[in-house]
């Protein structure tokens, strides 16, 4: 049977709701990858997401590939999450991004789909573009998969990121939760007091009715989260702790990372 | 000794209605005091008064003798000594836990006030302690029970030892376990000498958690007195909403409906 409307925002919501659990349980988990400062991390995984981008040779962009995921593996990351979380939705944003340089990249045909015709140049771009995006969201998939999403804006914050830059997506993370929950807990209410499926008029009316409560409902909640911010001593600069503690075993995982980028740019002379 | 908060024909309005109206009462050093009063009678409003985050419309509200204006809280220095000394434990933990991890939650309010690093972990780490929640360090609030929150958001609050703190319904939503251990850590605390002020509309709380009562109606305190007063004048209770009537068969077929405090034992 088809699902109807509510069910179908349900399990949205139970599928957003799953994603941030299973991210924080690998987070937590004790994989290799888990265990490296979170500065070293972000260092290191953004350095090789930025030659991955720059790469010319799919070769390079496959090494990288197989490092990505020889991390994933042995940071206890499922591979089945990682088709799920990252390599579906890149494939399909960015084909479809990269599906009209097939057919107007000139060049020498290779394939022919009636009136239009497919470049070899073009499928070279197409590939090109797909492998370097799989690559970097894989990269920066290892960083937010095996690093609490609080230790990962502790350590933007040594790199000078701004202090209210790093508050506000901390408190964007705090109150997702909040306010999905409250989305869920409206949508179950609705399906409680629902029998069959619903016209397409109500569909929308649900869907607009519920935006503005929750729209509503953030706005109070901002209000009263300022005014408890206030009440502990907030008077328009927030102040944040660093407490990172680099290893021994840090610095040799920043020299891995830097070497395997030198290696990748010294291969591409 | 000065009293630690005076108020004086104290008014406050959200647009055109009255949530506080008229209110004057003094609070002395070291006692505990229950604001009661059904949802909307004003307590809430009253508390973040208390805490300086509202101001009223007319009226005055002394803090150890002195002015609480918006004026005198443009001075950083005076306000970060007033948030030093008055912490308010909002009813919704949801509101006072805005950090990513308990950890960073707790640390918060010391590190607004500039406190040095070392000192900041070592209160943090006592204030876990204290609330025994040590485990909860790294957790996210969104992972945590409702009596965990609101035991976090406790710390968040003591941690700075303040003199004065502010209950805004401590026991709502809790289980009845996680009820009496937040009464017991209050009754703990307030043991120390310190003054501790309770908005709300449960009334088993009151007799454990408070030693005078103001009971407010309508943005007005009706009544005030020692717990034992107020709890047992069932007629004032039942005007501010605070109980109302049950009907009851006792044995031998009578019925009929009278308001309630306690427990219905009939037997």
């Amino acid at each position: 049977m088809k699902a109807g409307f509510i069910e179908r925002s349900l399990r949205k919501l139970a599928f957003e709701s799953d994603y941030a659990s299973g991210a924080e349980r690998i987070g937590a988990g004790k994989g290799l990858l888990q265990g490296v400062d979170p500065r070293v991390k972000v260092a290191g995984l953004f350095g090789l997401v930025m030659v991955a981008a720059a790469s010319r040779q799919l070769p390079v962009i496959a090494v990288l590939f197989g490092a990505a995921f020889i991390l994933a593996l042995v940071s206890r990351i499922p591979v089945g999450r990682l088709a799920v979380w990252i390599w579906t939705p890149v494939l399909f944003f960015t084909g479809t991004v990269a599906l009209p340089a097939l057919f107007i990249t000139p060049g020498r045909m290779v394939a022919a789909l009636g009136p239009v015709s497919i470049s070899a140049e073009g499928l070279h771009s197409a590939i090109m573009l797909l492998s370097r995006a799989e690559t970097a969201a894989t990269l920066s998939g290892l960083l937010v998969l095996t690093t609490p999403w609080p230790a990962v804006l502790r350590a933007l914050r040594t790199f000078h990121l701004p202090v209210v830059f790093v508050v506000i997506l901390g408190m964007t993370y705090r109150y997702i939760f909040v306010i999905l929950q409250s989305a869920f807990e409206m949508m179950e209410s609705r399906r409680s007091r629902s029998v069959g499926p619903l016209a397409r008029a109500e569909r929308r009316r649900i869907a607009a009715s519920s935006v503005g409560v929750l729209l509503s409902k953030s706005l109070q909640l901002s209000g009263d989260v300022h005014l408890a911010m206030q009440s502990r001593g907030f008077r328009g600069e927030v102040r944040l702790l660093e407490d990172f503690h680099a290893k021994a075993s840090d610095w040799v995982w920043l020299g891995g990372f830097a070497a395997l980028a030198a290696a990748v740019v010294w291969w591409q002379r | 000794m000065k009293p630690v908060f005076e108020l004086n024909e104290v008014h406050y309005r959200y647009d055109q209605v009255a949530a506080v109206d008229g209110v004057s009462l003094q609070i002395e050093t070291g006692t505990r005091v229950a604001l009661l009063g059904a949802n909307g009678s004003g307590k809430s409003t009253l508390l973040r008064m208390l805490d300086a985050l509202y101001f009223p419309d007319s009226g005055t509200i002394q803090f150890q003798g002195e002015a609480l204006t918006a004026d005198r809280f443009e001075d950083d220095a005076l306000a970060f000594s007033f948030r030093r000394r008055v912490g308010l434990v909002f009813q919704n933990p949801d509101v006072q836990l805005f950090n990513p991890t308990v950890f960073d939650e707790v640390a918060f309010a010391p590190l607004q006030m500039g406190w040095k690093k070392d000192e900041v972990l070592a209160r943090v780490d006592l204030a876990l302690r204290q609330m025994e929640i040590v485990e909860l360090r790294n957790r996210p609030p969104h992972r945590l029970s409702g009596g965990e929150k609101k035991r976090v958001a406790l710390a968040s609050v003591l941690v700075l030892d303040p003199e004065v703190l502010l209950l805004d319904e401590p026991t709502a939503a809790l289980d009845p376990r996680s009820q009496s251990q937040v009464i017991d850590l209050l009754i703990g605390w307030a043991g120390t000498g310190k003054t501790v002020i309770t908005a709300t509309h449960d009334l088993s709380v009151v007799e454990d958690t408070s030693d005078y009562c103001y009971v407010l109606n309508r943005g007005k305190v009706v009544s005030h007195g020692t717990p034992g007063l107020v709890l047992s004048n069932t007629q004032l209770l039942a005007q501010a909403n605070l109980i109302h009537g049950h009907r009851h068969v006792h044995p031998g077929g009578v019925a009929h409906s009278h308001p309630h405090v306690h427990p219905h034992n009939h037997d």
